[in-house]
Formats: structure tokens, sequence, C-alpha cells
């Protein structure tokens, strides 16, 4: 992965994005292999001041404020008393919970744990910042919240690994995703740049014909009827007038003619097979 | 430094949940009740007859029991409170957050390990000091050597502590209570066999003794400490409990010091090694 890009890592469940995680933060050690996170060995120690993780899940001792929380974890993280100082009241009011700054972590919810988990993540302005399913337990606006924080750490420079079964999250906010499945990578796609994918086109006419669908082969790479809808779809945009063109000639009277980019979830599910599930 | 971060955290944890407390208010009903039992005994005496030699004794057998129940407490106490400590937040993922800040995974685990040493020392310190100091003001006894039993009574707590670590970074909290448990009690019935051994004359139940001490070395270290507060008088009485009948040597405390640096390097280890 590249610095300064928002990383997406998908794939369905026990695929092993999270292992895949932890293993470039040194929590679980590979069977085979090796892998170098910021040029270090993964789980190389040093290099942790320079990463910043939010666990799936995130837990911490319940017995500690959000405050507390976040100042032990610049302390951890090797942040100087006094930076933390000024950092833990900035990064609560970033993640939205100064109204409970001061109260125990037990009592939060499953969203205002995700919240501080992320700014736990944040403290010590990492390089490289791993998200495990950040967005899971929130709400809309907190949703929105995690997106906004994870493009402004973009743009200061930090490189963002997200690891989410939420494709719509993923389709919004990375600039390239990767596809695993049993541990392997299976594709990669550039969003940023979303020229040379399919484009699926959803056609509405009567007077269809089976040799006038069958015509459309030198323009599409599938095509499925049924009554009188038609989705089919082609590499290339330039090659929309000529099916429409196509089609008329051929005698259909055609009332809807809608192009749709591939979604992320339509690749997913193509990738992966429909069967496998999220 | 980071290592002792984490000890200052497991000291608050220990407030904040409080255990700290508890186990202080519990230890002080303690020190009331062995009080109040010196108290009354010493109005019996001062209303009898007995010889002043005979009340020592027997005084000094109160003292004894009190030590030894202190002695019990602070094992039970160090195995229940830090059973959790490695376990629970492997099994919580609280680990996870821990475990990727750049510190190594030993100061983790040492920073834990010193934490509750330095509460094991305030709790020791208090409630053995407590009871000598009782023993001394209310019924004018003091114990032969109350620093190295002291010092004793500490190394049998670290030896709990660390053998609680150790099964901590393999099993899951429930699990590890029973086997660290399991294996004091071991302990326990062993030397009290060794002991029966002065009324039985029979070396197979010191042998039975010696295993078990070997196996874990806690109690050794308890009879050890005995041996070095009881006066010599009391100590050969043969029907006493704490009587020096079979005392553990010297090298049985260096075996029990090799046995919990053993079992702290086996712990570091493991969870250098171990997946989170």
């Amino acid at each position: 992965m590249r610095r300064g890009e928002i990383f997406g890592f998908l794939g369905p469940n026990g695929a092993g994005k999270s292992t895949s995680i932890k293993m470039l933060l040194g929590l679980v050690k590979p069977s085979g292999g090796e892998a170098f996170v910021l040029g270090a060995p993964a789980g190389d120690v040093a290099i942790r001041r320079k990463i910043g993780f939010l666990p799936e899940d995130f837990r911490f001792y319940p017995w500690l404020t959000a405050a507390e929380l976040l100042a032990l974890h610049g302390r951890l993280s090797g942040v100087p008393s006094d930076v933390v100082r000024e950092r833990v009241p900035a990064l609560i009011d970033l993640v939205g919970l100064t109204p409970h700054r001061d109260k125990r972590v037990q009592n939060f919810s499953k969203g205002m744990l995700q919240r501080i988990g992320l700014a736990q993540a944040l403290i010590h302005e990492p390089e490289l910042i791993f998200l495990d399913e950040p967005t899971s337990g929130l709400d809309p606006m907190g949703r929105r919240l995690v997106r906004d924080i994870i493009r402004a750490q973009r743009d200061r420079g930090a490189t963002v690994f997200l690891n989410s079964h939420l494709l719509s999250e993923i389709e919004i906010t990375c600039d390239e995703v990767v596809f695993i499945r049993d541990g392997e990578v299976v594709t990669s796609r550039d969003l940023r740049t979303p020229s040379g994918e399919e484009i699926r086109v959803v056609v509405r006419a009567r007077k269809l014909t089976l040799e006038s669908i069958a015509g459309l082969a030198p323009w599409t790479t599938s095509t499925l009827h049924e009554e009188e809808q038609l989705t089919l779809t082609t590499r290339s945009k330039d090659a929309l007038p000529d099916i429409l063109r196509h089609l008329v000639a051929a005698g259909a009277d055609v009332y809807q003619f809608t192009p749709q980019r591939l979604s992320l979830e339509d690749l997913f599910m193509k990738i992966m097979g429909e069967d496998r599930g999220l | 430094m980071a290592l002792w971060i984490i000890a200052g955290m497991t000291f608050r944890e220990a407030a904040r949940k409080k255990i700290l407390w508890t186990a202080l208010i519990a230890g002080l009903g303690f020190l009331a009740v062995f009080g109040i039992g010196l108290h009354y005994q010493m109005a019996d005496f001062s209303a009898g007859s007995m010889p002043p030699f005979l009340r020592y004794q027997i005084l000094g057998g109160m003292l004894m029991i009190g030590l030894y129940t202190v002695d019990l407490l602070a094992v039970v106490m160090t195995i229940l409170t830090s059973v959790d400590t490695i376990s629970g937040e492997i099994d919580s993922g609280t680990i996870h957050a821990i475990a990727t800040k750049p510190i190594a995974r030993w100061q983790v685990l040492v920073g834990k390990w010193l934490g509750f040493v330095g509460m094991l020392a305030v709790y020791v310190a208090l409630m053995f000091g407590g009871t000598v100091a009782e023993a001394r003001w209310i019924g004018g006894v003091v114990p032969q050597n109350p620093v190295a039993g002291a010092l004793l009574v500490f190394l049998e707590c670290v030896l709990a502590l660390t053998v609680t670590f150790m099964f901590g970074t393999w099993f899951s909290t429930l699990t590890n209570g029973v086997i660290v448990l399991g294996l004091h009690g071991l302990a326990f019935l062993g030397g009290w066999l060794e002991q029966m051994s002065g009324f039985a004359e029979g070396s197979r139940l010191v042998a039975v003794g010696i295993v078990s001490s070997l196996v874990m070395p806690s109690e050794a270290v308890w009879r050890r400490a005995a041996f070095e507060m009881e006066s010599p008088l009391a100590g050969s009485l043969q029907f006493s409990p704490f009587a020096d009948i079979s005392v553990p040597s010297l090298a049985m405390i260096g075996y029990a010091g090799a046995y919990l640096l053993g079992a702290l390097a086996i712990a570091i280890y493991h969870f250098q090694n171990r997946d989170l």
C-alpha cells in the first residue's frame, strides 16, 4: 500500500482481515513469510510509536474515565505528558465526547467506546493508522464523524488502513481497496480512477427479441433478460450509443436506458460469489 | 518508563476497583479480632494463677496462629486479586490496545508484576506488622526473628503471584485459579503430612512433604518462617502445630527463590511469544 492514502481491506467473514492486521502489528506471528510496516519488520516495537490502532470491538479498563484513558494511551505511546495534556481535550472534542470526558468508560455505549477507541489511536499523531471496523456500533452521525476524521488524517499526511465489512463506507472513504479471501489477495481496485471498470445498464423496453439481444454481443460482457427488463454490462461507456442504436434499429420500444457504475457491493459479490455472504 | 506506567496503573486499578480498600478493611477486621482475643486472654491470665513461663508459651502460640492466618490470607488474596490480570485482558481483548503500543511485551508483564509486588509489600507489612505490634503491646510477646519471618511470608506471596502470572499466560482465568489454588493446596497438605511425621516417625511422610514442596514450595517457605519466628522452646514442643519437626532447609528457600525466578522467566517467554 502507498503512503498517504486510505486503503480499504475487504473480504467475507473469516477471510483473514483482522488476522492480517494482527500480524502487521505483531500481535500474531505469521505461520510463514514476512511483512514490513513503515520499512520495519512487522511487530517491531520502536516503529509502533508511528502506528495507531483501533482494535475491532475496542475495550479498555472500565474503571478509567475517558480523559484518563486517553492520557494513559498517550503516555504509553511515548508522548510527553505536557503534550498529552494539550491533546486530550482536543481529541475528546474531535470525537464528540466532551460532555462525557470525566465519565468512567464502564458506562459507555458501544458507539462511545468506538469513538474513544478512535481517539486513543490518534493521540500520538501516527503516520499509519489501522482501523478495524471503526464504524461498527455507530449511528449515522457517528459514521459521518469517523469518515471525516479518517479523511482529515489522510489530509494531515497519515496513511489509513481501513478494515470494514460496510462496503458503502469503504466506497465513500477509500482511495484503494483490496479484496481478500481465505487469507489471499484476490484483486484490488483503485477507487479514484473509475475508468476501465464495467458499467451496468438497465434497459426497459417492449418488443425485445432474442435476436436483438444476441446482437449486443460485440459490446456487452453479460446480459440478463426478464420480460421487459434487460440488464447488461459493458466495459466502456463509448459502447453505450451503439447499444442503444442497435436496440432501436432492431425494433425495440426503449423507454428507459440507465447506465450504472458497478457498485462496490456488486463487485464484491462478483468476486466472492453470491453464496459466501458477508 | 512504560514499565512504571503499567506498574502504577496496576496500583490504580486495585484502588479504583476497591480491591485495595476491601483488603485493608478485611485486614483491619482481622487485627481487631486478634487484638480482642489477646486482650481477653490477658484478662483471664490476670484472674488466674498460671506461671508466667506457661503464659508466655500460650501467648506465643496465639501469635503464631495469628501470623499463620496472616500468611494464608495474604497468599489467597494474592491469587484471587491477580488471577484475572493477564488471562482476563487476553480474553477481553483489552491487551490488544496495550500490546500494540511501543512497549516490549515483557515490560507489560513485568510492569503488572511489579505493581502487584508493591501492593503485596504494603499488605504484608501492614498485616504482619500489625499482628506483631498487637502481640507485643497487648500480650508482651515478640517473635524470635520477625524480619526474617516477614520477608519469608512476602517471598511466599510473590511466589504465588508469579505462578499465577505464569499460568495466566496460558489459561483462562478460571482454569488458572483452579491450578494455582490446587498447587497451593497440594503444598499445604504436603507440609502438614510432613509435620505429622513427628508423631508417626515415618520418613516416608517426610518424603511426601519434600516432593510436594518441590512441586510447589509455598508452604515450605511458611514452615521456614515459623521456624525463624517461634521461640526455641516452643519449637521443640512436639505437640505444637508449628514445632520444628521437619524444618525446610535454607536450600529449600533457595529452591523457592529459583522456582520464582524460573516461573517469571517462563511467564515472560510465553507471553512474549504467544499470539494475542
